[in-house]
């Protein structure tokens, strides 16, 4: 686990070393003001012209102190971007997250109990065609029909009155998961306002990210209805429904939950072309944008988030699948 | 009666009789035959491209266009298919886009595939040290979500079509590695393995002519269902501004010159609608083609539904 992030950081270090030094500076000045002059003494100061492994170390080392260096897309450090533009993503992956996975799991018990009806051919058809989707042609279509058409449902994340109140004063950030504080402040308009503006993404999410989810949670349930104990079951007389619910489904179950692990460290991924589309400032938007202004230590930052993310993921499926599974558990 | 053809077929030898079943399987299936066709569909759009949109310039892949008018204009008889921002033929860029896209999508992953099964063999057949290392490496590439790290990559490396055929290249072969090195520690431990090692076949015989046939049709499946997400991937790319040019005839770009256009005038809200939906519908049904394909392919290899 630990070895895996320090092969990410590995990597990262890796590709940033082929960008010409001028570019890295960044990555240790901690302010926006460098001038062509400013420049040679800054490399030579901070040795981008050493040898790699120098560089690497003194990298690490500036990372388990907390600097990540300055953000010119941010415009600030890009631990403050980070802690800006982290909630506005979040808030989204908790919305649609749960969203993505029960749609999966409800639609794939669906086809596999009703194999071979019109239910199942159109399950079926519904996921290839999920996975052939762009996201950001879904994300430009929707818009299309329910902003630009209908005049609903409205991107960005929250209206520009809104926003005065938020960050106005008298509103107070307790978590910056603006639903939430919301609600802690008790203003149910803001709530509201900044919820309204989250379901086009999160539908969006949904149909692309649900599909893979659906799928297995289908071949799993068709594989757990085939079984030996179901038959058991059944002539113990139990009905219908405990049987798909209790006897086959929490079999069933047991792959999906790895797979809905790797679906939330990808959503995080999917979320650049979400929040791009959705005018979201969240951690995608900011790595999209990173990206096109050449913004190193923001991008070194996301990928390096976004590898922990993964690493922190895969550890709570196994101990999710510890706590559900006694085979598990008892060995 | 037996025909000669049969006869032939029947003497055949037994992976040519296999391949043939699975032939048949497949043309059976209704879904695989709408993949199939669709691939096909686009595939003679590239290779007619010439004919069915003869360029203007030297370089085929610059879309024309007639003017810098910012608006887009619908559909007309000068532009089947309308024109887009900067007044962009719509139909020259789809039909170009089609040759970038089997460029970029082909090439790609028949690097990735050349890639992935050189380590794949290396970490299955051999084991012990190659196996942990190759292994590692790996599962670092599955920790950064695909997408990021080919931005990474890209801004590392530079813009441009080429750079983000490089970037998919180097990011995308791990998956092969990690399903073809579990397939042939299956195959590797079965008896005909066994057996062909007893008559002192050298390793590099037990590899190609044993091991590979047997363990490849799970990582061709996945090409398969692959073009289709490197396709994606690459549209995405040149969608946030990281790939080809304005005015380069490659699908993400079209669709990225058309992100502005979603909300119609006043009056007609759908007034742009076509080149919303145009060129986005366009790549859906290639990637759609490819995993139909990939898709039934692998429910025919299945080998719990296969004979039956």
């Amino acid at each position: 686990m630990v070895l895996v992030l320090v092969g990410v950081s590995l990597i990262v270090f890796t590709m940033m070393m082929l960008l010409p030094p001028g570019q890295r500076v960044a990555i240790y000045v901690n302010g926006d003001r460098v001038t062509p002059q400013m420049m040679d003494r800054l490399i030579a100061k901070y040795g981008l012209d050493e040898p790699a492994p120098l560089q690497y170390w003194r990298w690490v080392s500036n990372i388990f102190r907390g600097e990540f260096g300055y953000s010119i897309t941010a415009s600030a450090p890009v631990w403050d971007g980070f802690v800006r533009f982290f909630p506005v993503s979040l808030e989204l992956v908790l919305l649609a997250a749960p969203l993505i996975i029960l749609t999966g799991i409800l639609l794939g018990t669906l086809g596999a109990v009703r194999k071979d009806t019109p239910t199942d051919h159109f399950t079926r058809i519904m996921a290839i065609v999920g996975f052939s989707l762009p996201t950001f042609w879904l994300g430009l279509l929707l818009l299309m029909v329910f902003y630009g058409f209908a005049g609903i449902f409205p991107p960005s994340q929250m209206s520009n009155e809104v926003r005065n109140v938020v960050f106005g004063g008298g509103f107070h950030q307790y978590t910056r998961l603006v639903t939430l504080d919301a609600i802690l402040n008790w203003r149910w308009d803001i709530f509201w306002d900044a919820f309204y503006r989250m379901i086009l993404p999160s539908v969006n999410l949904a149909i692309i990210n649900s599909a893979l989810i659906m799928r297995l949670m289908r071949s799993s349930m068709l594989e757990s209805l085939g079984q030996d104990y179901m038959m058991t079951a059944r002539a113990k007389g139990a009905d219908r429904r405990t049987l798909i619910r209790h006897h086959a489904r929490r079999n069933a179950m047991l792959p999906v939950i790895t797979i809905s692990g790797i679906t939330f460290a990808d959503l995080m991924g999917s979320m650049v072309i979400t929040e791009t589309i959705f005018d979201r400032k969240g951690i995608g938007w900011w790595m999209a944008q990173a990206a096109l202004q050449l913004d190193v230590p923001a991008i070194m930052f996301d990928v390096l988030f976004l590898g922990t993310v993964y690493v922190v993921i895969n550890l709570i499926v196994d101990l999710i699948y510890a706590w559900v599974d006694p085979r598990v558990r008892l060995a | 009666m037996e025909t000669s053809a049969d006869r032939r077929l029947s003497a055949a030898h037994p992976r040519l009789k296999e391949l043939l079943f699975t032939l048949r399987r497949f043309l059976k299936n209704p879904l695989s035959v709408i993949g199939l066709s669709l691939v096909v569909i686009f595939g003679i759009i590239a290779l007619l491209a010439p004919v069915l949109a003869p360029p203007k310039y030297p370089d085929p892949f610059r879309i024309p266009h007639t003017g810098f008018r910012i608006e887009p204009s619908p559909p007309s008889a000068a532009h089947p298919l309308g024109t887009m921002q900067q007044q962009y033929d719509m139909l020259y860029g789809l039909i170009w886009g089609t040759r970038s896209a089997f460029r970029i999508g082909v090439f790609v992953v028949a690097a990735n595939l050349l890639i992935g099964i050189i380590l794949g063999v290396l970490a299955g057949y051999f084991g012990g040290a190659w196996d942990e290392i190759i292994m590692r490496i790996t599962d670092i590439f599955f920790a950064i979500p695909y997408l990021v790290m080919a931005m990474a990559l890209v801004v590392a490396i530079g813009r441009g079509l080429k750079a983000v055929t490089i970037v998919l290249i180097i990011t995308g072969w791990p998956s092969y590695t990690r399903v073809l090195r579990s397939d042939i520690l299956v195959t590797r431990g079965r008896d005909f393995i066994q057996a062909a090692r007893a008559s002192g076949a050298s390793h590099l015989r037990i590899m190609i002519n044993h091991i590979l046939p047997n363990a490849m049709y799970s990582v061709l499946i996945l090409a398969s269902l692959n073009i289709g997400t490197t396709i994606l991937t690459a549209a995405a790319l040149s969608f946030l501004g990281l790939g080809s040019e304005t005015g380069t005839a490659d699908w993400g770009q079209i669709i990225s010159l058309c992100r502005n256009w979603i909300v119609g005038a006043p009056g007609n809200r759908f007034a742009y609608w076509y080149v919303v939906f145009i060129p986005g519908f366009v790549i859906s049904l290639f990637v759609l083609g490819w995993n139909l394909m990939g898709d039934a392919v692998r429910d025919i290899f299945d080998p719990r539904m296969r004979r039956r």
